[in-house]
């Protein structure tokens, strides 16, 4: 793509707010993409330190640490954090981030609901895990202790904590509905004059797509959890069949979201990865239309395959095999984005910077991810795998490799562009080469663990399980550590470094790179024409 | 005052909105709202009054938030390119509003469809049953329900429908009326669509006293009672918002807002309360109808 770009006029001396005022009342998408990132970057530290302890209860069979309820209530929580609270807000900061300086926009589209969509998450984040605090002192029993999934009846039956939950996940989708909206009208009102929807970049595709997901599945969760919270208190029987209600309807009702939200997670990833790759290849992006139609297409699929996470709950079998082939046709499209990815280094000038060395590591690590849920979308072998260890190495193969490995690849392409700075090469290298092993260290044996038959969501195993066990908490706490060394290379590049020029990354295209590193307040005031 | 961008040119300046504390004010109203909810449904005397204080922080948002944006809309800072930003925003926060209600409906057809008739069917399909007297047929509070009478769709319910699918045609009166700049005829029907939608929340508070008092239809009424009342409770939360939202509209009227050409708020409120209408009719069909 060519573009001829006018220098936008430097901007007139608006007063801003300095200090925290600066950040609480800010409508500028470059500060509002800098606090979901922090944001993102603390609450992955938070869901980490409880995994960890849950990795050190289980290094040894019996209880060692912590009482099975506080066990509970520290995965449902982990996971709560992680997927709510550290990728999706990441994935939102990049979006808040690139979206206007990739498709030459003044600003998002929507600036002060923007800022409230960011400010929604400290409450909500507030509100999951104050239970932990207020335990402490006596009050209520803790956090919700049902898992991530909230599946009734256990949760109709759980403490206040759940309510908690219920309460943060309605605040936590009202964020993210308005960063949906706000994206979705970004995308379609704010590109610069040239812009077709064709030429728009593939991670705006990305993005755009995971806005109409989130825009359809998160008002179905909360649905769902209201249904649950007026069961809980106000004598409802949806999920209750002495009243004619179902539990499995929440389990409907829950995945009718929870399917989606996997693929809410990896398409800003998905997007962002052919940036990385054509980049660090040195040539242009391979299959950009077919790439754009297989997010259109798994986009589409992802919302009609939910039943395949509870196939063993009971259910007619043409149900079983109609949600069995649907989530295997989602490899056809997945495989045509592997395809693009290898093809666009296929015969490159590559070379191996971090963002690329995290790029490939996601390539082949998702790649894991995608073979192992085809074992799990077979219904007769389901039933075998069905809530044992396996489905945890999967979903950490797509969600660690594919989604946080994807935003750490992303994270080391644009900080520079961020911060002005370069971050440290060599740390980078050491960070991922620690994280690739460490990663497979922790999750490779809990494929086999599963395989054995180990369930998940029990703090305490048979000792035939013990060695994989003792080796996957290894890896664990050797993972959580090394995310230390990001954080300080982060911290380190905001500060200080190298200079990096505009462009920062020699084969790099596209328009956030005209604009210099890093880029002025605000950008593209007068939008660039793209012919 | 207009500038509509030549087809390619670069358009000139999208209006920005300076820093604004009223965001981060209203989450901390939330967090208010939410927290003393939860503190009320389990129990903590305090919970109410911290409830109500988000409550108050929240209204005072909404009354300084949207008088800021009234009156960058009043002093031209909104032109066209602003203003398609807020259509399709409007529209994909309705499209978020339809999928609520569809795990709603979502819920009642798989009752209807799927658990209640396996339930009654048990004993035929299992060769047991926990509860071999129950039927399975709708209208049902479950096998261990309380008893109770279903709300009939050709009394109050008709006359509902009736009258909101007038009130929809008076805001398109009103909204014709804008278009050729006759305010009296604008003003008039605005007052009509408002004085229709209380009317309806009227006859439906009504409703709901029949139900408790009279006809053992309460929340607690099995799955039947549950899918009603979430139901015609949240499309009545709709009704009451549509209202405050289209009496803010006359407001803005009376005092002369809005021209032909511009008059976002005017649709995106007729929108909103064309959707409501929409819901109803699907609810009247399947909730008192069929």
């Amino acid at each position: 793509m060519s573009i001829a770009t006018t220098h936008p006029a430097e901007a007139p001396h608006e007063h801003y707010p300095s200090g925290l005022l600066r950040w609480l009342t800010t409508t500028n998408h470059k500060d509002i993409g800098t606090m979901y990132m922090t944001f993102a970057l603390v609450m992955f530290f938070v869901g980490g330190i409880m995994i960890l302890a849950v990795r050190a209860e289980l290094f040894q069979p019996g209880l060692q640490l912590m009482r099975p309820e506080f066990f509970n209530q520290l995965i449902g929580v982990h996971a709560l954090v992680m997927i709510f609270a550290a990728l999706m807000p990441a994935a939102t900061g990049f979006a808040n981030w690139m979206i206007p300086l990739m498709i030459g926009a003044p600003d998002m589209a929507l600036p002060r609901l923007n800022n409230w969509g960011f400010w929604l998450l400290p409450p909500a984040a507030i509100l999951l895990t104050l239970p932990f605090t207020l335990a402490l002192f006596g009050i209520g029993d803790g956090a919700i202790a049902t898992g991530w999934t909230f599946y009734a009846p256990l949760s109709v039956q759980g403490g206040m904590g759940v309510d908690f939950a219920i309460l943060a996940v309605h605040i936590l989708g009202i964020s993210s509905i308005m960063g949906s909206i706000n994206i979705i009208v970004t995308i379609f009102n704010m590109r610069a004059p040239g812009m077709t929807m064709m030429k728009l970049p593939l991670f705006a595709w990305g993005w755009l797509i995971t806005a109409f997901l989130l825009i359809a599945t998160l008002p179905v969760l909360a649905g769902a959890v209201t249904m649950l919270l007026t069961d809980r208190h106000f004598g409802t029987h949806f999920f209750n069949a002495a009243g004619g209600g179902d539990p499995i309807l929440f389990q409907h009702l829950f995945w009718f979201f929870g399917h989606p939200e996997v693929y809410i997670l990896l398409l800003p990833v998905w997007g962002l990865m052919p940036h990385v790759l054509s980049t660090f290849s040195h040539k242009p992006v391979y299959g950009y239309t077919a790439q754009v139609y297989a997010f259109i297409a798994i986009g589409v699929l992802s919302v009609v395959v939910w039943a395949h996470h509870f196939f063993t709950a009971g259910m007619p079998v043409p149900a079983l095999i109609y949600f069995m082939f649907s989530t295997m046709a989602i490899s056809l499209p997945l495989a045509v984005l592997f395809f693009c990815w290898i093809a666009t280094m296929w015969k490159g000038a590559m070379s191996f910077e971090t963002p690329m060395l995290f790029a490939v590591g996601f390539i082949v690590l998702f790649g894991i991810a995608g073979l192992t849920g085809l074992i799990l979308a077979d219904v007769a072998a389901d039933a075998q795998y069905h809530h044992s260890y396996f489905v945890v190495a999967h979903f950490h193969y797509a969600l660690f490799a594919g989604g946080i490995m994807g935003v750490m690849t992303g994270v080391y392409y644009w900080l520079p562009k961020w911060t002005g700075h370069m971050y440290n090469e060599k740390l980078g290298k050491l960070h991922f080469w620690l994280t690739v092993v460490s990663f497979n260290l922790t999750f490779m044996p809990q494929f086999f663990l599963g395989l054995a038959g180990m369930p998940r969501r029990i703090p305490d195993y048979a000792l035939q399980f013990a060695e994989f066990n003792a080796i996957s908490t290894v890896g664990a706490f050797i993972l959580g550590f090394s995310q230390l060394i990001f954080a300080w290379n982060v911290w380190s590049c905001v500060r200080g470094g190298a200079k990096a020029d505009g462009r920062v990354w020699e084969g790099a295209d596209g328009l956030e790179w005209e604009l210099s590193s890093p880029p002025p307040h605000h950008s593209w005031e007068v939008q660039p024409q793209i012919k | 005052m207009k500038t509509s961008a030549a087809h390619g040119a670069p358009r000139d300046h999208y209006f920005v909105p300076q820093p604004s504390l009223y965001p981060v004010i209203l989450s901390g109203g939330m967090f208010l709202l939410a927290l003393g909810f939860i503190q009320s449904i389990n129990g903590f005397l305090l919970g109410r009054w911290v409830m109500l204080g988000g409550f108050a922080v929240i209204l005072y948002v909404l009354f300084g938030w949207f008088g800021k944006v009234i009156g960058e809309s009043q002093s031209g800072a909104y032109r066209d390119w602003e203003d398609r930003s807020f259509r399709y925003g409007m529209i994909w926060f309705i499209a978020t509003e339809v999928m609520f209600f569809a795990a709603f409906f979502g819920a009642l057809f798989y009752v209807r469809i799927i658990s209640v008739p396996v339930l009654g069917g048990m004993a035929e399909t299992h060769g047991t049953s926990l509860w071999p007297d129950f039927s399975g047929t709708w209208p049902t509070s479950g096998p261990k329900g309380t008893p109770f009478t279903p709300m009939g769709a050709w009394g109050i319910p008709a006359l509902n429908t009736a009258l909101l699918l007038s009130s929809g045609a008076t805001v398109t009166w009103a909204h014709w009326a804008l278009l050729r700049g006759r305010r009296t005829q604008l003003n008039l029907g605005l007052a009509a669509t408002i004085l229709l939608g209380a009317t309806f929340l009227g006859f439906q508070a009504w409703e709901y006293h029949h139900a408790y008092s009279e006809l053992g239809l309460t929340m607690g009424a099995g799955v039947y009672g549950a899918t009603f009342f979430m139901l015609t409770g949240f499309h009545g939360f709709h009704v009451t918002l549509g209202t405050v939202m289209l009496l803010v509209i006359l407001l803005r009227c009376l005092s002369g807002h809005f021209t032909a050409e511009r008059h976002f708020a005017f649709e995106g409120v007729a929108w909103y309360w064309h959707f409501v209408d929409v819901v109803w009719l699907i609810l009247f069909v399947f909730v008192y109808w069929l």
